[in-house]
């Protein structure tokens, strides 16, 4: 550790201040009317559970609304996957959470999707803390799954 | 029960003892506070397996030679070593298993797999073990037996009154925790055995949060079975105990078939040897058999009493200091003589994760989660919880730490 009274120094690569913020004031919490994606995801191991529901209009994400309680990496990690979907379409959902999966892996990722990622790419920070890649995806994981089968049923 | 200690209880002198305890963690020096998960082992008990390996490694009632003589007293004598220490009457009825979790398998097995049948009760409480439930339920599923489950107070003491209307004449069996590895809660399983007894139900009592920490003398207790695991008294992993009284383990089947457990064996049948090999099926886990009874041998010296004391000094001390902590909730009882050292919290608005984080950021190792107690975790409305838990090295400068800890934690996410 470099220095510094506080323990806490190395903390900060976990918790950037923008997952810090989205923690303490998660985005898109409204409940979503007559939603076309409605599920529940949770991790046993944690307690964690989100409720996850999604307006789907055609190609595109019209809304999206989650809720739910867990650790501060489940809850940002699901704030910020609301705020990016919004307005998206399945397509470019689909290519970000592929690209948040690979992040956390520790693969490569292009500009282009760290330019679709934004803010996410915080989340990166994970990786050096290996029992904790879990809390970030739980969401992406939830939402992915579900937006697939949608699209099968849909198509 | 007298006090044994043959040694002056020293923390200092005890810390020296384990190697482990020079190590740092993140930067910091580690402060080691999972204890009810597993413990950490002093010398004596590596230096036995690294002996046993290194001098003597051989297999067990076989061979006549010297090696194999050497090594199979030193496996009986441990077994002797762990039935003196739980006061078994005989070490016959000291049986080696996996694990607690083998224990309790073995008996819903054999003892229960015979004795249960539909209409029949088994009754537990509602503050178990996922291992102390789930082979009961099983067990219940497939016999058409019915699974109850004994009550307990928001601070986590066990309702008694309750016990006594829900043991009926139809319970076959009662198996409850010596001290839950959540709360902290030290059970009354005398008075449940003689509630057990009176229907002509058996007992049968996890220890393993117990037997590490305060005498425990199944006699005494007059408990039909006891179940235990070594790495949570300074014992390696892989190796548990299961005692019994012995009329219900002669009566009792094989739970595995093999060698060793056989008597003779002949193209069309076979039969079983005596008590407790007719329970240990194939080569057992020599090395740590014998690296249990070292440790018991520690444990022994230095004396379970003062072991004890020296938790429940440690536990008050940290039930007072988190009293001062904002936004903390402690699980289980607040009246430090009723529990053993393990304290579970939650804050208002960190998630327990977040906090073993940022402990062990600082050195500090604690459990958090459901504790493999998920229905108990749950039933306080709370998703995990954080735990700390104590043991023979821990010191008051250690849960200042830990207190120090949970400040700063609290200070980095609610500002």
């Amino acid at each position: 550790m470099m220095g510094g009274t506080s323990g806490l120094n190395e903390l900060d690569d976990l918790y950037e201040a923008i997952i810090l913020d989205h923690y303490r004031s998660p985005r898109n919490t409204a409940p979503v009317e007559s939603p076309d994606i409605d599920l529940e995801v949770n991790n046993p191991f944690c307690g964690d559970e989100f409720h996850i529901q999604m307006k789907v209009d055609g190609d595109s994400v019209a809304s999206v609304g989650i809720t739910g309680r867990g650790c501060a990496i489940s809850q940002a990690s699901a704030s910020l996957l609301a705020e990016l979907v919004e307005g998206k379409s399945t397509a470019e959902v689909q290519a970000a959470v592929d690209a948040v999966r690979r992040m956390l892996k520790g693969e490569e990722i292009t500009d282009e999707e760290a330019d679709i990622l934004g803010d996410i790419e915080a989340l990166g920070g994970v990786r050096k803390f290996p029992v904790r890649i879990k809390c970030a995806l739980l969401s992406w994981v939830g939402l992915d799954d579900a937006l697939k089968e949608h699209l099968e049923k849909n198509s | 029960m007298s006090n044994n200690a043959s040694r002056n209880f020293d923390v200092e002198s005890i810390r020296a003892d384990f190697p482990i305890l020079n190590r740092e963690v993140n930067g910091r020096k580690l402060v080691y506070l999972d204890n009810a998960a597993t413990t950490q082992k002093p010398k004596a008990v590596i230096d036995a397996l690294t002996e046993y390996y290194e001098v003597y490694n051989a297999n067990v009632h076989r061979g006549v030679h010297t090696l194999s003589v050497e090594a199979t007293d030193a496996y009986e004598v441990a077994r002797t070593k762990v039935a003196k220490f739980i006061n078994a009457p005989e070490s016959e009825s000291v049986i080696w298993t996996r694990n607690t979790s083998e224990s309790l398998n073995l008996v819903a097995a054999t003892w229960a797999e015979e004795n249960i049948g539909a209409g029949d009760n088994i009754v537990i409480t509602a503050m178990e073990h996922h291992s102390n439930i789930v082979p009961w339920q099983q067990l219940a599923m497939k016999k058409g037996a019915e699974l109850r489950y004994l009550a307990h107070s928001d601070d986590g003491v066990l309702d008694m009154e309750s016990a006594r209307e829900i043991i009926d004449s139809r319970t076959k069996l009662v198996a409850a925790t010596h001290m839950s590895n959540v709360l902290g809660t030290i059970n009354p399983v005398k008075e449940l055995g003689s509630l057990a007894h009176a229907v002509g139900a058996v007992v049968l009592i996890d220890a393993a949060q117990s037997v590490p920490h305060m005498p425990v003398d199944v006699q005494d207790l007059d408990v039909d079975f006891l179940c235990f695991s070594a790495h949570k008294m300074l014992g390696p992993t892989g190796i548990g105990v299961l005692y019994g009284r012995k009329s219900l383990l002669e009566a009792m089947p094989p739970y595995m078939y093999g060698g060793d457990m056989i008597l003779e064996v002949s193209y069309e049948d076979a039969s079983w040897n005596d008590l407790p090999y007719k329970f240990e099926a194939g080569t057992p886990n020599i090395a740590d058999a014998i690296a249990t009874g070292a440790a018991v041998d520690y444990l022994t010296e230095l004396g379970m009493d003062n072991i004890w004391k020296h938790e429940q000094e440690l536990t008050v001390y940290a039930l007072e200091q988190f009293r001062g902590l904002p936004g903390i909730n402690v699980l289980g009882p607040e009246d430090a003589s009723k529990k053993g050292g393990v304290i579970s919290f939650t804050h208002e608005t960190i998630h327990p994760h977040d906090l073993g984080t940022a402990l062990d950021q600082q050195g500090i190792a604690i459990r958090t989660g459901h504790h493999c107690a998920m229905p108990l975790v749950r039933s306080y409305d709370v998703v995990a919880a954080a735990r700390a838990s104590f043991y023979i090295y821990n010191t008051r400068d250690e849960i200042d730490a830990l207190v120090n800890g949970l400040s700063e934690t609290e200070g980095y996410f609610v500002r």
